[in-house]
């Protein structure tokens, strides 16, 4: 390498940060500023109250002109952090941005020995003795512009994504929304109102499906799912699997000489099919046929055959007729799309509650959950809107909703965290049955009501004031009454500070939500983190929470952690104008990482050839010589090659073995080798 | 041990996108733990090189850490693969060298572990701590 030969004299600047008393608590800066004097090459060392404000900044900007400076070490928080920023100071500064280096002195640091200042007054020298000798050997990079595909894609079709899809769509931006069931619409579609306006949920959604399919630019892919990812931000190829839907839209029909033909939504297919099974939409409590529609406002207007269950007898086929529509031997598809960047909306499950055993939830026919209330009580589900009890039909008059079902529970089974819409949406249910059923009284047994959001408190006062009962305590169990099949719910009014055994007619349970099942899979394939909990990782949790590590996804609604549907659609519009900036932008910058081949030392063994996970490196002939070379756009920089070559050969840009080994040798030996 | 007050010398080699963000975590957090891991950052632990470790060891260092992200996490597909099975051969090299194989430990620590970033360190410190000095650390100096 020409920078390898070109022997600079290194001259380095180091600035430690106080960060207020973040650091300067715990570590004496004046102390490490006068020892970072001593060390070798260091041409000047100073300090501020808060390097990354703007005069912070332009004492880097300043000292490199001043002083000549090769390379610049500041000292105060994690690269993760700040690293862009003062890289932007040393740019400023006329110096290359790759010449400068962090040692993190807070997260690793001070923050973590807030009691030991000694210790951490010495770790911070060795920090920055460490980041000094990476400085020394910093060479100048350029980073590699890409052109970004112009193109979006958004996983899952619930009201975060399409919300996210029309916004990009909007934008001018081409979109693939990509949803695994036969239909877009998620959750909300499965709800009968919302809180605190109680507007009909499928009213304001139906619209936005209608929009959704309408939009020029929204490319709706229903029943697929992601099958394979690779590539990078602005240029992504993704692979997807569009299930085997066994029915044709009339352009798939037409593709096959059938003009005029495909399915037109009429619905004769599902009269005469034999097979009847549990209805998932309506969460088993209605029957479907195994050629279906979810439900009337289904977009698109398209059946869906579940070939699980069908018994390929033919009767749809026949009743078809003409319009050809019904392939019963279809099969899955693949296809791959380019995109320049990518949002995650796969939303939530609810939590397997029957796991809390002594609320009976399986077991006594008439503890149900959630969301199956809000389905028997949904004027389009399967009782047409009636409330009434599995086990009879009745229509129960004492109803008791359990809150925080497996949500803030430390006992091992349930989750720790709060789920974050049960309350208000169980206060809504308190309204719904005291609306629709003339004397019911619901009694709500409950930890905290956490009614956060706008008009929540309101809310909440106004359901108070319409009669429900409130009983502040945790069940312990529920029993049934095997005659009546009412159920008594034992539970501590800590409020009066006594045991209560109450009948009722009817249990709810707010079960908690945790990731969909097929979260931990998507991510996996996205290579986005999760926290401890399964819910998708956003990159920073004030200061992005639409981001993720992986530059160009983004996350959208109750994937990234629960939230109500305000919040959901908030951070949709947030993730797709996100995802939106690499495309309008038209080209991004990669970090320049990649491997260098040092052909004068390159033996030629091929060893480097399959560790690569992108495929980015091949044998090539230079000279008469057989050496490695390096495909830079497909090379991510994770530096598994040079980590490896039995020669020494590769030169990992930024992480060179020289700039490690020199950090390595800091910390052990000291700063005088 | 020669004296009750000896501290190691531990260096950790740690990737950027797990265990580095780990550690950022327990630092948000402020969960305290001893002051005496020094970190290196890389992208990934795949680039860890096993001079990098050969080469601690004969500068004196009583331990080294490995922290990657989990399997199956890894930001680059399969690097920690790549490095866990490095680690695991020049372990043997280590025995062979005559130093305990427990000064070298390899850990999976995620972006969301913070807190189990802290008991790695206070773990590796203990182990290394009961070690003792490195028997190369005179001949460094
Ligand atoms: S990026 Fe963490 S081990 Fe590869």
């Amino acid at each position: 390498m020409a920078e390898l030969k070109k022997k600079e004299e290194p001259k380095i600047g180091v600035f430690v940060c106080h960060c207020g008393t973040n650091i300067a608590g715990s570590i004496d800066i004046k102390a490490v500023m006068e020892y970072a004097k001593t060390l070798p090459n260091v041409a000047i060392a100073d300090d501020y109250q808060y390097m990354c404000s703007t005069p912070g900044q332009n004492k880097v900007v300043e000292a490199i002109e001043e002083h000549k400076l090769t390379g610049v070490v500041v000292a105060a928080c994690s690269p993760r952090l700040h690293e862009p920023t003062f890289r932007g100071a040393t740019k400023l500064g006329g110096l290359n941005p790759f010449r400068f280096e962090m040692a993190n002195i807070r997260e690793q640091n001070s923050w973590v020995h807030m009691h030991q200042p000694e210790e951490a007054t010495e770790k911070a020298k060795d920090a920055v003795r460490i980041a000094v000798a990476k400085a020394s050997l910093l060479e100048d990079l350029i980073p590699k512009s890409v052109p970004v595909e112009q193109a979006a894609m958004v996983v899952g079709g619930g009201v975060g994504g399409m919300q996210a899809a029309l916004d990009l769509a909007n934008a001018g931006i081409k979109t693939y929304l990509i949803e695994k069931e036969p239909s877009i619409g998620g959750r909300m579609s499965q709800l009968d109102k919302t809180f605190p306006t109680l507007d009909c949920s499928q009213c304001i959604l139906t619209p936005k499906m209608v929009d959704v399919a309408r939009n020029e630019n929204i490319e709706l892919l229903t029943y697929t799912e992601v099958e394979a990812v690779e590539g990078y931000i602005g240029n992504f190829d993704v692979t997807l699997r569009k299930k085997a839907r066994g029915v044709l839209t009339t352009e798939e029909a037409e593709a096959r000489g059938f003009v005029g033909g495909g399915c037109n939504g009429c619905g004769d297919c599902e009269d005469v099919c034999p097979v009847i099974r549990p209805n998932p939409f309506e969460l088993g409590m209605a029957p479907m046929k195994a050629i279906y529609v979810y439900h009337p406002q289904v977009s698109p207007l398209l059946y869906t055959i579940d070939f699980d269950s069908c018994v390929k007898c033919n009767l749809c086929v026949d009743i078809c007729g003409d319009k050809k529509a019904i392939d019963l031997n279809a099969v899955d598809e693949f296809e791959t799309v380019k995109v320049g960047s990518i949002i995650l909306a796969t939303g939530y499950d609810i939590f397997p509650i029957e796991e809390k055993h002594e609320w009976g939830y399986k077991n006594y026919d008439n503890v149900i959950t959630s969301l199956e209330f809000e389905r028997l009580i949904c004027a389009s589900g399967p009782t047409g809107g009636h409330l009434i009890r599995p086990s009879d039909g009745a229509v129960p008059k004492k109803i008791a909703f359990v809150l925080c079902a497996g949500s803030r529970d430390n006992t091992g089974v349930g989750k720790p965290y709060c789920s974050r819409f049960c309350c208000m949406y169980s206060l809504k249910h308190a309204h719904q049955i005291i609306e629709k059923i003339p004397g019911a009284v619901p009694y709500i047994f409950y930890m905290d009501i956490r009614s956060f959001g706008k008009m929540y408190e309101e809310f909440y006062y106004r359901i108070q004031d319409e009669g429900a009962k409130f009983i502040r305590g945790r069940v312990a169990n529920i029993l049934e009454d095997p005659v009546t099949k009412n159920l008594h719910v034992n539970a501590e009014d800590t409020l009066l500070g006594r045991p209560i055994d109450m009948e009722v007619d009817m249990v709810v349970l707010a079960a908690a939500v945790q990731p969909s099942a097929q979260t931990e899979a998507t991510r996996r394939l996205f290579g986005v983190s999760c926290s401890q909990d399964g819910w998708l990782l956003e990159a920073h949790p004030k200061l992005n929470p639409c981001g993720t590590t992986t530059a160009g996804v983004y996350l959208a609604g109750v994937c990234q952690g629960p939230k109500d549907i305000p919040d959901t659609v908030a951070q949709a519009e947030g993730a797709a104008s996100a995802a939106s900036i690499p495309i309008h932008r038209g080209e991004v910058e990669l970090e320049p990482y990649f491997a260098v081949c040092l052909e004068d030392i390159c033996a030629g063994c091929g060893m480097c050839i399959n560790l690569c996970p992108y495929q980015a490196l091949s044998l090539i002939e230079k000279d008469g010589r057989t050496v490695m070379h390096v495909t830079e756009a497909k090379c991510k920089g994770c530096g598994t090659c040079g980590g490896f070559c039995p020669g020494g050969a590769i030169w990992m840009q930024h992480f060179t073995t020289p700039q490690i080994v020199a950090q390595i040798d800091a910390f052990l030996l000291g700063g005088e080798q | 041990m020669a004296d009750e007050n000896w501290k190691p010398k531990i260096v950790a080699i740690i990737c950027n996108w797990c265990s580095y963000a780990g550690a950022d975590l327990a630092g948000s957090a402020r969960t305290q733990y001893p002051p005496d891991i020094r970190a290196i950052r890389v992208m990934c632990t795949g680039r860890i090189d096993p001079l990098f470790i050969m080469k601690a060891f004969q500068d004196g260092a009583d331990g080294v850490l490995v922290s990657g992200c989990h399997f199956g996490d890894c930001h680059y597909l399969e690097g920690n693969y790549k490095a866990a099975k490095r680690m695991f051969l020049l372990k043997s090299v280590l025995k062979n060298i005559g130093l305990e194989d427990k000064r070298l430990r390899m850990t999976f620590v995620s972006a969301s572990e913070g807190a189990k970033w802290a008991t790695v360190m206070e773990d590796v410190v203990k182990t290394v701590t009961e070690l003792g000095p490195s028997p190369l650390g005179e001949s460094a100096r």
